[in-house]
């Protein structure tokens, strides 16, 4: 490994260090999902599973975050899928800067969330496209996993968890992971008529459903929206 | 049935990924497609947001409240105004939360 680095040259090395700083930071909030998945009502396993298989930190906080509030598995497995279909947008962007094809390509997808996305569309050429791909990827795989388990044998020794806040940690996390995205009016009321919609539904239905009932103001949004340039991504 | 879960959103949240990387890009080039697709994540994580803070489980079935969870989330955005990393802004709602229940 070291070897490897070393035969590097120094502006792709700068490329792995950037990949690796971002995955230390990600990282840590595996701990924070491990244990709140744990408070959710999952075990350490299913909690080590979702971050091995499903692998991308919105759909993983969405499906545990039905479950904890008493939702159908179905609906929570559904809430999950909706928030990674964002990573098939992603994939139309990465897909051709990468230029795999056949068994390669397989194995990138997994790898495939907004962090390696962010640190592979910026590069200028395909090596240091792959690099700065695979080395955020491989390494958030490993430290995400390495600290879900951390975060969710923590959280399985620590007994009730609303004595420790993590009901409330959980829309914390949320938030966090909303933030970023409330860069626009359009997002910002998108945000607004998702909460409203979800807590109007939520005496009529059962637990999960207003989650995904909320989904109705992007389908409305969207058929509404006049063309303008302002919905293309940077 | 929690695993079935977790397997269902495994296997579904990789073939989304993987579709991203295999079809061409004309195939979801619908602009109603596209806009949908961007603006999912903000809702859905809006409605969790709400979700999470403000109902709970009541013996008729679920209803909104407002407690210590709504404190902490209202501790969590001040930690994000200062511009906190994420699992600091975390920790600042889970405390907060905890400490109005002593």
């Amino acid at each position: 490994m070291w070897d490897w680095l070393r035969g590097l040259d120094s502006s792709t090395r700068g490329i792995v260090r950037d990949g690796v700083a971002v995955a230390i930071a990600t990282g840590a909030y595996g701990l924070s999902f491990g244990a709140i998945s744990v408070a959710a009502g999952l075990d350490v396993w299913q909690s080590c599973a979702l971050s091995l298989l499903v692998f991308t930190g919105a759909s993983q906080f969405a499906l545990v975050g039905v479950i904890g509030s008493g939702g159908a598995p179905v609906l929570a497995a559904v809430s999950g899928l909706l928030l990674g279909t964002r990573n098939t947008l992603y994939g139309l962007k990465v897909s051709p800067m990468l230029g795999w094809r056949g068994w390669r390509r397989a194995a990138a997808a997994h790898l495939l969330l907004d962090e390696s996305t962010a640190m592979t569309i910026t590069r200028t050429t395909r090596e240091d496209a792959r690099v700065g791909f695979v080395s955020t990827g491989l390494s958030i795989f490993v430290l995400w996993n390495l600290a879900t388990l951390v975060g969710a044998l923590a959280g399985d020794s620590l007994g009730d968890p609303r004595t420790y806040g993590l009901d409330a940690a959980v829309s914390g996390a949320f938030l966090a992971l909303l933030w970023p995205r409330l860069d626009s009016t359009r997002n910002r009321g998108a945000a607004v008529l998702g909460a409203a919609v979800a807590l109007c539904v939520v005496p009529l239905t059962p637990s999960g459903v207003p989650v995904l009932a909320a989904s109705v103001v992007a389908v409305g949004m969207a058929l509404m929206a006049k063309d303008d340039r302002s919905w293309e991504e940077p | 049935m929690i695993w079935l879960a977790v397997l269902a959103c495994g296997v579904g949240c990789y073939l989304l990924k993987l579709a991203g990387m295999s079809v061409p890009e004309w195939v979801l080039a619908h602009p109603v497609l596209r806009r949908t697709a961007d603006l999912l994540p903000v809702v859905l994580l809006a409605a969790l947001v709400a979700v999470q803070a403000l109902v709970v489980r009541g013996p008729d079935g679920p209803t909104l409240s407002i407690d210590a969870r709504l404190a902490g989330l209202a501790a969590a955005v001040v930690a994000l105004l200062l511009r906190a990393p994420f699992i600091v802004v975390v920790f600042v709602a889970a405390l907060t939360a905890a400490l109005l229940r002593l």
